[in-house]
């Protein structure tokens, strides 16, 4: 079970005056029960390479196999892949349109041709899957807070059970709070559920604490994939991107070139910390 | 009151009423519940807060899009709530909010950002000069005569910016105006916004929970649930780690690194704002 994405490109306004390369020579494969963060500076591609994984938009050329078939083969059922990768998209609150959040969350698996028992008994689930409060079942959604409506919008996607779940920026416009309860949730569902999670994120930060495995994108190419330390390594390069690592590998690198022995890697806050004080120590400092 | 003060609110009560269909008042929040600021012309003054925490609503205060429930705001010494004064209000002070897709109307992004000094009857070759400066403020030059519906969010906001400081308001109030933004638009719109500050001394309102965004403000302000809860200089502000954490509010990771640093026993002085000044610090230990 798994997607390769097989030298895929994609070209915006191709017969027009103006084209745009949005995607160039996209090649990878996202494993079972990953959790990725895929990062770039805006116009990077981003959102166009996750809105190729549902078939939202076809490729201008190269192949994506969702588990071992063809999804631009003629008798692919596109409508089944879109309900096993679901997609997420920047302020999916802005979908909420029923009068109460629990006849919104079954509007998806209602769609997928669920009896009215089923959608329900998996609008439960999902509401419940997010931490959604009971007693807001009932309310309208837009009676709820950024936070909740958010949720809200999560829980309409997981009612129709995906195999995949790609988030585009679930934090964008969200409090510090809103955001790390969002995140939190995520990142549970991807333990308990074993859920293939993509998020798309523009904060380090938060790639660094919760993700596996990083994917950055620059000008339609991917140009690090892997572990996100790793990746922070070329702060550097992220930097000339418009790509920032987290604020503390700036303070390691830094205290690094003048002249104290730490270990760069941290990217975490207590991580940081854990090295300059054993730096300090080994240095007989403190 | 003393002639350089741009922006005064004393008292300031605004209270949201929502009634049921008979139009009986069904509950009364007090959205902001007391709130006396002074801002002198030419400062730059940062306003944080969570979600709800009434800095919006504040904000709106200050140009006229509401009116106090109790109290008074006057901009330049017009008071607010006198409807002879609502261009005046207005004009001095410039408003950018969260969402560019709500403020931008040209369909080309020169002619957007023309809108506003079109309107006030500024000469032509003038508002092409404004044109320019604005869009090279922010760094959008080169899109000068794309559509914006082609730019991305970030970039929408910049033209967004661009429109309001070619109307050369005395004070321009920004809500939220990076929520949407990757790293790199964000600095690029906090250095276009503080060098309208140094450079044409406008006096800036930034409202925002990304801290970071507040070190060089002259003076910031924390609001929670409608009060005005901490107010001073970013260093005073910021050595109060465990106060902002109580509010929701994000310290910046090079703050939250030094902190951990001081409670393992490191001699660095409170309130470090950000990753150079740690590096400093600590290098003065070696």
């Amino acid at each position: 079970m798994s997607i390769i994405v097989n030298h895929l490109y994609h070209v915006y306004g191709k017969d027009t005056s103006r084209p745009v390369k949005a995607l160039d020579d996209i090649c990878c494969e996202i494993g079972d029960g990953q959790f990725i963060g895929l990062i770039g500076h805006t116009g990077s591609g981003k959102s166009t390479l996750i809105q190729h994984l549902n078939g939202l938009l076809r490729a201008t050329g190269g192949e994506i196999y969702y588990n071992g078939r063809d999804i631009y083969d003629k008798d692919y059922k596109l409508k089944d892949l879109r309900s096993k990768v679901g997609l997420v998209f920047q302020y999916p609150e802005h979908q909420l349109f029923e009068i109460t959040v629990f006849k919104d969350v079954c509007f998806g698996p209602l769609n997928q041709g669920y009896s009215q028992k089923e959608a329900e008994l998996r609008a439960f689930h999902a509401l419940r899957m997010v931490g959604f409060p009971e007693e807001l079942y009932y309310r309208s959604p837009f009676d709820l807070s950024g936070g909740q409506k958010r949720r809200a919008a999560i829980a309409g996607v997981l009612a129709m059970r995906p195999e995949v779940m790609i988030l585009d920026e679930p934090t964008a416009g969200l409090d510090p709070q809103g955001r790390d309860e969002i995140l939190e949730q995520i990142s549970r569902l991807h333990r308990e559920y074993k859920m293939t999670t993509i998020l798309v994120s523009h904060s380090m930060e938060d790639v660094a604490k919760y993700v596996e495995r990083l994917i950055v994108m620059n000008r339609g190419r991917i140009v690090f994939d892997g572990i996100p330390r790793e990746v922070f390594r070329h702060y550097e390069q992220l930097e000339e991107m418009g790509l920032a690592a987290p604020a503390v590998t700036y303070v390691l690198n830094d205290l690094k070139k003048a002249g104290l022995d730490v270990d760069t890697s941290g990217i975490t806050v207590d991580e940081a910390a854990d090295s300059i004080c054993k730096a300090l120590k080994s240095a007989g400092k403190i | 009151m003393a002639l350089n003060e741009i922006i005064r609110s004393k008292d300031l009560v605004c209270e949201y009423i929502t009634r049921d269909e008979e139009g009986n008042v069904e509950s009364i929040k007090k959205a902001i519940d007391g709130v006396s600021i002074d801002v002198k012309a030419g400062d730059f003054v940062a306003i944080l807060g969570h979600n709800g925490s009434g800095k919006s609503t504040l904000a709106k205060h200050l140009n006229a899009i509401l009116t106090p429930t109790e109290g008074t705001v006057w901009i330049d010494g017009k008071d607010t709530s006198d409807p002879e004064n609502l261009w005046s209000v207005r004009q001095t002070a410039g408003m950018v909010f969260q969402n560019p897709d709500n403020q931008i109307i040209g369909s080309i992004v020169e002619e957007d950002v023309g809108f506003g000094p079109e309107n006030l009857g500024v000469p032509t070759d003038e508002i092409w000069e404004r044109v320019d400066e604005s869009l090279s403020a922010v760094k959008m030059q080169e899109f000068r005569s794309n559509s914006p519906n082609k730019l991305s969010g970030g970039q929408k906001q910049r033209v967004a910016i661009a429109g309001v400081v070619a109307m050369h308001p005395q004070c321009i109030v920004l809500d939220e105006p990076t929520a949407m933004l990757d790293p790199n638009g964000r600095k690029d719109v906090i250095r276009a916004v503080r060098a309208l500050n140094m450079v044409e001394h406008i006096t800036i309102i930034l409202i925002t929970h990304y801290m970071e965004e507040v070190i060089y403000a002259d003076k910031v302000l924390v609001m929670d649930s409608g009060h005005l809860v901490m107010q001073g200089t970013p260093k005073d502000i910021f050595s109060q780690v465990d106060t902002l954490k109580s509010y929701h509010l994000d310290v910046p990771q090079a703050t939250l690194l030094a902190e951990e640093l001081r409670k393992s026993g490191l001699p660095l002085s409170p309130g470090i704002l950000s990753g150079e000044e740690l590096v400093k610090e600590i290098c003065q230990l070696l």
